[in-house]
């Protein structure tokens, strides 16, 4: 290993550049939401808050405030959806992978799924509008988690059977000699060694979900429905008295997928560049 | 191996996975295709639908504003994904590299991809704000401007502005696709290259370009079936405007249906944006197929 003094110098200043441009936006928007509204107003700016405030994080966590209430109640839905969708997705997209990779199910009936989801959101929003509307099923979580499931599942079942493709095919063949049905197969055999592929699929589709916002923004309307998205892009809209607010907001949105992303990132990052490299 | 019985069992198990998408996407396209073809619109009152063939088609191809809606989108796509791609190898080039910390840096690379959509629209609205935003603080200060702009205000910079903030966001996603294909080139292969008197530039051009270039290729036409639906981040940053100037195709679908409630020809909008759509989708199979091929082969 020896390398040019100039090129150590290149690479470490490449390197501190690369990092800066990485966190610098994150930080800012951190140290926004401690920072005085006082501040926040100045021009320029006072970059390092000449007192470190966590009180608008109290309010947000507290019930009985206003911007407390629309905060915690579009937690609870963006949980509930982004988990009830994940939870069914899984449960739909495990026997499709399962007939996609060992029953000879067409690679053309995946792409097919796989195509479905690349479609704008714009293409299915109206007749998924006027369907929801007339069953009265608007603003309602059960709604979105419907959605969300399909919109979860061609991405899961892919991910899926490219994952039971390689687990070992002759434990299925004996148990299949022994007469065991196909689903006590898939529930006793394939998924207990399937279950590190299992968590990935669960992590990334629940990443998708959290952050999906056009469906949400169109089918729900008060705070039994909202979810973050929403909620968020309603906080920053209109006359915003303190934009520390809404960055305490967006903090606390991007925790959980933030804290996901860093504790899982192997399986992350090996599903998506699976995902967006294999067809 | 497996008996007749599981053969015919593959429609059971892909039977709930076939119904969820059959209701939740292939309906409702088909119920668009439809609409597409009618004058029908979104009204409490009884209304009879007109069957008018493709009078809305004929209107939507020579309407300049949704045209123009789609040069914009194509803009913010190869622009957005292209600096992604950029952006995405160079990075992943460092990373590849040892030096001191770079496994911090390989695992903070993943932060700006964790952040939702939503969130970074509404933080880069913060940081573009024309009087307390970051960016007009920080280049004031450091002398790049003597007066503070309107970023997203002003229709000549508003759409760069929105690429920027999308770029943040997505070129994770590239670097990570691009380090993947770059750990798997064998050293030999270099070593052997740079033995022969072949410099950087040169290794990189003969050996590593074509080492990555197929993933990379479909990574890239994945982000630009992704950028090409764009409508998140323009509805929070800046509401299509100014003066239209960031005004997408989904957007411009979006307010056709929910702002002048003209379901028909909104519907032959959305037909034609999933149109170009399509098109890229099968470019994307038809290169991650022979992307599949060649790591077989």
């Amino acid at each position: 290993m020896n390398r040019s003094i100039k090129y150590s110098i290149f690479l470490y200043a490449t390197a501190v550049l690369v990092t800066l441009f990485t966190l610098l936006p994150l930080v800012w928007i951190f140290l926004m939401s401690i920072s005085s509204p006082h501040d926040l107003t100045k021009a320029p700016l006072e970059w390092i808050p000449s007192e470190f405030d966590f009180s608008r994080y109290g309010r947000l966590v507290d019930l009985d405030n206003g911007s407390g209430e629309r905060f915690l109640s579009a937690l609870r839905n963006s949980l509930m959806t982004a988990g009830g969708a994940t939870f069914i997705a899984l449960l739909v997209a495990v026997p499709a992978a399962y007939a996609f990779s060992r029953r000879n199910a067409s690679m053309a009936l995946l792409f097919a799924f796989l195509a479905t989801i690349m479609m704008p959101p714009i293409t299915y929003i109206l007749p998924l509008y006027d369907i929801f509307s007339q069953f009265g099923m608007l603003n309602s979580t059960t709604t979105l988690i419907i959605v969300y499931s399909a919109m979860l599942l061609p991405f899961a079942t892919w991910l899926m059977k490219s994952n039971i493709d390689v687990l070992p095919v002759e434990v299925e063949h004996a148990a299949f000699m022994e007469g065991a049905s196909t689903l006590f197969t898939l529930r006793r055999v394939v998924l207990p060694l399937a279950r590190p592929a299992i968590a990935a699929t669960a992590i990334l589709s629940f990443l998708v979900a959290w952050d999906e916002f056009f469906y949400a923004l169109i089918f729900t309307n008060d705070l039994t429905a909202k979810t973050l998205s929403v909620a968020i892009a309603d906080f920053s809209a209109g006359r915003v008295t303190d934009y520390g607010v809404v960055a305490a907001v967006g903090v606390l949105a991007t925790l959980p997928p933030a804290f996901l992303a860093i504790c899982f990132q192997k399986f992350i990052v090996s599903g998506l560049v699976a995902g967006s490299v294999k067809g | 191996m497996f008996g007749q019985r599981q053969k015919r069992e593959k429609w059971f198990l892909l039977a709930p996975a076939m119904m969820l998408l059959a209701l939740i996407t292939l309906l409702p396209l088909v119920k668009t295709l439809w609409l597409s073809f009618t004058d029908a619109r979104i009204t409490a009152l009884e209304t009879t639908v007109q069957f008018i063939g493709i009078e809305n088609y004929r209107y939507a191809l020579t309407d300049t504003e949704f045209l123009d809606a789609i040069g914009r989108t194509l803009y913010f796509t190869f622009v957005s994904v292209g600096l992604e791609g950029f952006l995405g190898v160079g990075i992943a080039l460092l990373l590849n590299q040892k030096f001191r910390g770079c496994f911090i840096l390989r695992a903070v690379i993943i932060l700006p991809w964790a952040v939702p959509t939503i969130v970074n629209a509404v933080a880069w609205r913060m940081i573009y704000h024309p009087e307390y935003g970051a960016l007009n603080s920080m280049l004031f200060q450091l002398g790049f401007i003597d007066n503070y702009r309107s970023w997203i205000g002003d229709p000549a910079t508003a759409m760069n502005m929105v690429i920027l903030a999308d770029v943040w966001k997505n070129f994770p996603l590239i670097v990570y696709v691009t380090l993947a294909a770059l750990q798997t080139i064998p050293g030999d292969l270099l070593k052997a290259a740079a033995v022969e008197g072949a410099g950087a530039i040169k290794r990189f051009r003969s050996i590593v370009l074509p080492w990555i270039v197929g993933p990379l290729l479909v990574v890239m036409v994945l982000r630009t079936i992704e950028a090409f639906r764009v409508f998140d981040i323009v509805y929070v940053m800046t509401r299509g405007g100014p003066a239209d100037s960031t005004k997408t195709a989904s957007f411009y679908v979006y307010q056709e249906y929910f702002s002048y409630l003209r379901s028909g020809s909104g519907a032959s909008y959305a037909v034609l944006v999933a149109g170009i759509s399509a098109v890229l989708i099968l470019a994307y199979y038809s290169g991650a197929r022979r992307q599949n091929a060649g790591t077989r082969a």
